[in-house]
């Protein structure tokens, strides 16, 4: 059992949900087949209950996403809560995994988190424009042996290890269904940099009248394993009081 | 001058769509079924050519001669490959000055001519820093040497086509486009024999292109550089006319000629010149930008092998300090008058670039990978995170793990794990011959190993355990004419007789002694053409006498698997020979060979397991120019050959393998990938899960695991494990919506060692998975609804969840073997023993998937290692204690959590009525007294952790016990039974403290008319995870 593993996941894979001619046509569609562009527009926050799985070790896991952009995630381990990836549309934070106090992300990362992610409730692509983002049809790929269109989304430049860098992401959409089964970016910092991170959405069923993925495996291209994340249960427009974000400081 | 305008994506023939076709339908059978890539990168291979960021002097692009591309974002300290799914032959890599962080062109095709360089497809563009690229035409240019964007304007890009090496083509010449790739004009072309070979725009004046052209010709048994059409060129208004710049230049015939401007002042021009007299040769320098040339030094470092070394570079600061690519490497600091060797560093440098900010960090591109300099080209270190290992071939044994041997170009034989602790690391693997290594074959019996060095100028037979080698080629005896052996000499050994072993010249050598003493068993057996065995006339302007020109010789031997005296012989002038009677006669039956071109090497032949004339042969016509494919079977000794080749496949082929229990099942390797059928070669599929477009050139099955190991010329060692699953594939498993494979009975591995020792910056080849496989066949990927798979065990107990895997295609889901880890107590810290799960024992189980409404259930059946040390009687003593120590950590659970949940009750009570906090305190005291003998309560998870109590000591001895197979030790024993009785005090201290408060605090609640405690059963405390 490797003491870092946990921060990772959460990190990268719930940028979500979900995260699905022309580019704009497959959009649409991909709207239309899950749920319709008025249900997620009106859509003010998810409660996601989940398991994240390492094989047969399962982890309660529970994440938050409000409209405005906060957001929460929480693993219970051994007992005990480990939060990441927590904004209170102000502070990035984190659990310490050694002392499991509250710890502020740098800077660099609650910037960028600011510019783009803030935003993408519940979904990159809807109002994708409003946002500033780019999206283009790249063509036609085979994943999990299945037909894809593939999108390019482009949204707006983050900063990386001090430079300024693009932030490019693509979008694999079953040609059959319209929803993403496969999302992939390259790694731009840490150990894996340069790899090409590979989240693929699968399991997708209703809740509240849309449709989410209930199953979605972290990874990266090339090399074997992942992490699984299972969707248990999931409550549209959640009541949450402010105090689930915030940082519990004890310095400023 | 002609115009030729090619237009992206047009005129794509039905050959290129039906090879997309097997590409896709490839995706769609083996869905995840992936490959696994072992290196090594340790002497990593050659590259051909580098690029830096203009700006960022972070990212680094290197671009290798049979590899792809490989891209840095950290300065070199690690590379990663972008370039998978294209031709992994690359010539030339040029980032778009305008914007380079996303473009970046990318020529196809080595351009350093050896002969045994491959063949591009033409060239690419990525508009986002590598991770997409598109084909941009010229699919047959065959090799482009130079790309040059107009540093003002990003859509103005002048293409070096050099073309191709042995034929003529017209595809040569000079290629501009100002519409970023769109359209293409050819705006320089000499003739059919004479490409563009180097290609400079004056940063500073983009109008004025220098581009040198070289007229030259390679034939498998010759080479010739230089003639009279070879020249440098001068245009001054952006390629629309052409001046030759030869004012100095040495008379009559030139070689090839590379051209570099100084960065720092761009009327200063170096060429180094190949030409008719040595005096003449060497290094020029102009001051007035190509108007007057000036001799400066034709040393050694300068006038080598210009085939092989044509680049200049200068520093971007100085334009005095110079390096020229050569057998070391050269650096003057004169401006070009003395020159002295670059290193050390792996011999053959085919590029040297300076970093943008900082001259002293240079990059040298090498045979043995790319390496890294910080004092100014004085030392090097070595990037060690680049397999792009050029094999020749590969061999197996029968060891476990099986080791793989081989022999790469210009870096040796060796021989290492396919799997080993930790990932396969550069120290796994062993030399076992030195210079450009070839075939490599393991005894069949003992603990020795064959290998040779190039033209089998030695043949070695190793013993590794001794580090004793002794030299065995077969050598001429009185009265023998000279012996040809191929560059790549052909050995081979026999199923029959362990000590028998082959090697072919022009004859067929056998020897039942291991190499002691050879015998003739053919006569001459090639074409014997006295044209194609002047070897050391080869050169052209250079001479150029290695010996890899060596020609009319055998190139492939096997014997039969069936009958000792059924052996076949390939000539790499176009004989296919067989003998039925151990050597006294051979029959040549290539001509038997309808639609094959005459002369085609034979380049490799494979005698079939399913019956004594049956055999498959591997023709290769690239070294005439011709890139067909041509794989043909025969079933009775030759007399007649079938093609099994469909247009289907991309790339002329070097090797197939048969499998061994299913006939139809054949395996290709081509230039460009792996291509499999399952139905005899009637159509085709390319397997492209992790595998790149690579070289393949030669490819075993190691019968034990059936794992398909592959040598590829670039990227190193890369391995199908188990491809049994295909053996299955049939009209009836492909009709199911769920099919199981049969797997082999599921080997728990015994091994925990301590894993890798690679540093940070190293590669690590990937071990095969040990875990148990469940494969099956989806005939649509599962993406809507829910999908599930458990294992139950005999009684349908379940014991594991697993992540079903969803593709369309075969899927490949693995299991560790083990079950849930147990539950743990609830403290302040994390027990980390406590994130063990236990194994479940041998035994058969079953496997139910379900998907949406249908259930579909298999048997799994799991082993212990048959060949441990540990008997039964010991596991089932390991399974029990660990089964004990489960239950106690998940029982101490359960305890902490009903301790809790009353603390939270009496608190409760605290804060409703703080007139109770006299009655509850003595309840709270106690608790607490006791939750801190059974759990850490203060602390974290690192150096401030608390003294560990009843939980850790617990989870951490259950974690030694279960974490191995062996009965637990006595030291385990006495420890259990000292935290046994710890846990038995606890209980009664709990009982004692519940029989003490609990009736009185129940009263207090209830006056209080708070709700009733509620404690879960045991059993729902466990299913709330």
């Amino acid at each position: 059992m490797k003491r870092k593993f946990l921060l990772s996941v959460i990190a990268m894979s719930f940028a979500v949900f979900v995260n699905a001619q022309t580019p704009d046509e497959i959009i649409a569609k991909y709207f239309e087949n899950t749920g319709g562009l008025a249900k997620w527009e009106a859509l003010q926050g998810v409660k996601f209950t989940a398991k994240l799985k390492f094989q047969t070790m399962e982890l309660p896991m529970s994440i938050i996403q409000l409209k405005d952009g906060r957001t929460t995630s929480s693993i219970q381990v051994q007992g005990m809560d480990l939060r990441d990836n927590v904004y209170d549309g102000n502070t990035l934070w984190g659990s310490n995994q050694q002392t499991m106090k509250a710890e502020k992300k740098d800077a660099e990362s609650t910037e960028n988190y600011k510019i783009n992610e803030s935003k993408d409730f519940p979904d990159p692509f809807l109002g994708y424009q409003k946002k500033g983002y780019k999206v283009e049809f790249v063509g036609k790929e085979t994943v999990d042996g299945t037909e894809a269109f593939k999108i390019k989304l482009t949204k707006k430049p983050t900063k990386v290890d001090g430079k300024e860098t693009e932030n490019v992401s693509f979008y694999y959409f079953d040609t059959e269904n319209y929803v993403p089964i496969l999302q992939e970016s390259e790694i731009k910092s840490g150990p894996a940099k340069g790899m090409v991170s590979q989240i693929k959405p699968s399991d997708y069923q209703d809740a509240g009248g849309l449709l989410f993925p209930f199953t979605t495996t972290v990874g990266a291209k090339g090399q074997p394993g992942g992490q699984t994340i299972v969707i248990t249960a999931i409550e549209i427009n959640p009541k949450v009081e402010a105090s689930a974000f915030a940082f519990p400081a004890e310095k400023k | 001058m002609k115009k030729l305008i090619l237009i992206l994506f047009s005129g794509l023939s039905l050959f290129t769509s039906q090879a997309q076709d097997a590409e896709t339908k490839g995706k769609e059978l083996f869905g995840d079924l992936r490959a696994r890539h072992i290196g090594p990168a340790l002497m990593s291979g050659r590259i051909t050519d580098l690029e830096l960021h203009p700006t960022n002097d972070r990212v680094i692009y290197a671009a290798a001669a049979g590899g792809g591309i490989w891209k840095s974002s950290n300065g070199g300290a690690t590379f990663n490959s972008i370039f998978d799914d294209h031709c992994q032959s690359v010539g030339a890599i040029t980032i778009d000055p305008t914007n380079p962080d996303n473009v970046v062109w990318a020529g196809t095709g080595e351009t350093w001519t050896r002969n045994s360089v491959s063949v591009g497809d033409g060239l690419y563009k990525t508009v986002d820093g590598g991770t997409n690229w598109k084909k941009m035409g010229f699919e047959k240019s065959e090799r482009i040497a130079g790309i040059q964007v107009n540093p003002k304007n990003g859509d103005e890009v002048y293409v070096a086509v050099l073309g191709a090496l042995f034929s003529d083509s017209e595809e040569r010449g000079l290629y501009k486009t100002t519409d970023g790739g769109r359209t293409w004009n050819k705006i320089l072309y000499v003739d059919k024999t004479t490409g563009c070979s180097d290609l400079f725009i004056d940063p500073k004046d983009p109008n004025v292109v220098y581009a040198a052209f070289w007229e030259f010709r390679r034939a498998a048994w010759n080479f010739n550089s230089g003639g009279l059409n070879s020249a440098l060129y001068k245009s001054i208004d952006a390629g629309k006319t052409w001046n030759k710049i030869h004012k100095g230049f040495p008379a009559g015939k030139l070689g090839r000629l590379a051209i570099a401007a100084a960065p720092s002042n761009t009327n200063i021009l170096y060429v180094v010149i190949e030409s008719e007299q040595d005096k003449d040769k060497g290094l020029y320098r102009s001051d007035d930008a190509g108007a007057n040339w000036r001799q400066l030094n034709n040393d050694f470092g300068i006038v080598v092998r210009p085939f092989y070394f044509s680049r200049i570079t200068i520093d971007p600061k100085n334009p005095d300090i110079i390096t020229k690519a050569g057998l070391s490497g050269s650096i003057s600091r004169d401006g070009g008058k003395t020159f002295k060797d670059l290193g050390p560093l792996h011999s053959d440098v085919h590029d040297v670039v300076y970093d943008i900010r900082n001259s002293d960090r240079m990059y040298a591109a090498t045979d043995g990978g790319v390496y890294r300099s910080w004092d100014g080209g004085t030392t090097f270190e070595m990037a060690e995170n680049i397999p792009v290992s050029q094999f020749y071939h590969v061999s197996t044994d029968n060891e476990e793990p099986y080791n793989v041997y081989g022999g790469l170009q210009d870096n040796n034989s060796w021989y290492g794990p396919s799997s080993s602790p930790g990932g396969v690391e550069a120290r796994d693997w062993k030399k076992v011959g030195v210079g450009d290594g070839y075939r490599v074959l393991p005894h069949p019996t003992k603990k020795l190993i064959y290998s040779e060095m190039q033209g089998a100028e030695n043949v070695w037979r190793y013993d590794p355990e001794k580090d004793q080698a002794k030299t065995i080629q077969p050598l001429a005896a009185k009265g023998d004419p000279k012996l040809r052996f191929n560059w790549n000499a052909p050995m081979a050994i026999s199923a029959f007789k362990p000590d028998r072993f082959y090697m072919g010249s022009q004859f067929v050598h056998r020897s039942e002694d291991m190499g002691e003493t050879w015998v003739k068993i053919s006569p001459d057996i090639t074409t014997n053409d006295k044209l194609k065995t002047e070897q050391g006339n080869s050169g052209g302007l250079s001479r150029d006498n290695s010996g890899a020109e060596n020609y009319c010789t055998i190139f492939t031997i096997a014997e039969s698997p069936l009958d000792e005296n059924i052996v076949w012989a390939g000539t790499d002038d176009g004989n296919l020979q067989v003998t039925k009677d151990g050597g006294k006669t051979w029959v040549n039956t290539t001509p038997n060979i309808v639609g094959l071109p005459k002369n085609t090497a034979c380049w490799h032949v494979e005698p079939s397991q399913y019956g004594k004339g049956n055999a498959y042969a591997v023709f290769t016509g690239y070294q005439k120019g011709d890139m067909a494919t041509y794989a043909y079977k025969t079933t009775d000794f030759g007399a007649t050959w079938k093609s099994i080749v469909t247009n289907d496949i991309v790339g002329f082929a070097r090797n197939i393998q048969e499998d061994y229990e299913n006939e139809n099942l054949l395996f290709l390797g081509t230039e460009f990938g792996l291509y499999i059928t399952i139905d005899g070669g009637k159509s085709w599929l390319k397997f492209t899960n992790n595998m790149p477009a690579v070289s393949v050139h030669f490819i075993d099955l190691q019968k034990n695991t059936n794992d398909l190991v592959l040598a590829t010329h670039g990227r190193g060692i890369i391995i199908i494990d188990d491809i049994s699953p295909m053996r299955q594939l049939n009209e009836q498993s492909l009709n199911k919506d769920l099919h199981f494979f049969t797997t082999k009975p599921a080997t728990m591995p015994e091994g925990n060692g301590f894993g890798s020792t690679a540093t940070e910056t190293q590669f690590v080849g990937e071990n095969a998975s040990r875990s148990a496989k469940i494969i099956y066949y989806l005939k649509k990927r599962h993406t809507l609804g829910k999908m599930t798979v458990e294992i139950q065990d005999q009684n349908g107990v379940k014991v594991a969840d697993l992540d079903a895997k969803k593709s369309k295609g075969i899927n490949v889901l693995e299991w560790n073997y083990r079950m849930k880890p147990p539950k743990i107590a609830t403290a302040k810290t994390f027990t980390f023993g406590g994130f063990t799960a236990p194994r479940v024992a041998a035994g058969t189980y079953k496997v139910v998937i379900t998907k949406g409404k249908e259930t579909y259930t298999n048997d799994l059946v799991i082993q212990y290692d048959p060949k441990s040390t540990i008997g039964l009687s010991d596991r089932k003593l390991n399974e029990e204690a660990t089964k004990k120590l489960f239950n106690m950590t998940q029982d101490l659970a359960y305890m902490v959590y009903e301790v809790d949940e009353t603390l939270k009750a009496a608190e409760d009570l605290k804060v409703k009525n703080p007139s109770a906090t006299k009655t509850v305190t003595p309840l709270i005291t106690d608790l607490n007294n006791l939750k801190d003998i059974l759990v850490i309560t203060k602390g974290d998870n690192y150096v401030g952790m608390g003294e560990p109590q009843l939980r850790e000591d617990l989870a951490d001895l259950y974690a030694k016990v279960a974490g191995t197979f062996y009965k637990p030790s006595n030291a385990e024993l006495n420890n259990l039974e000292g935290i046994d009785a710890r846990f038995v005090t606890a209980k009664q201290n709990f009982k004692k403290i519940k029989e003490k408060h609990l009736t009185k605090f129940t009263e207090v609640r209830n006056k209080n008319k708070l709700e009733p405690i509620i404690i879960k059963s045991f059993d729902e405390f466990l299913k709330n995870d």
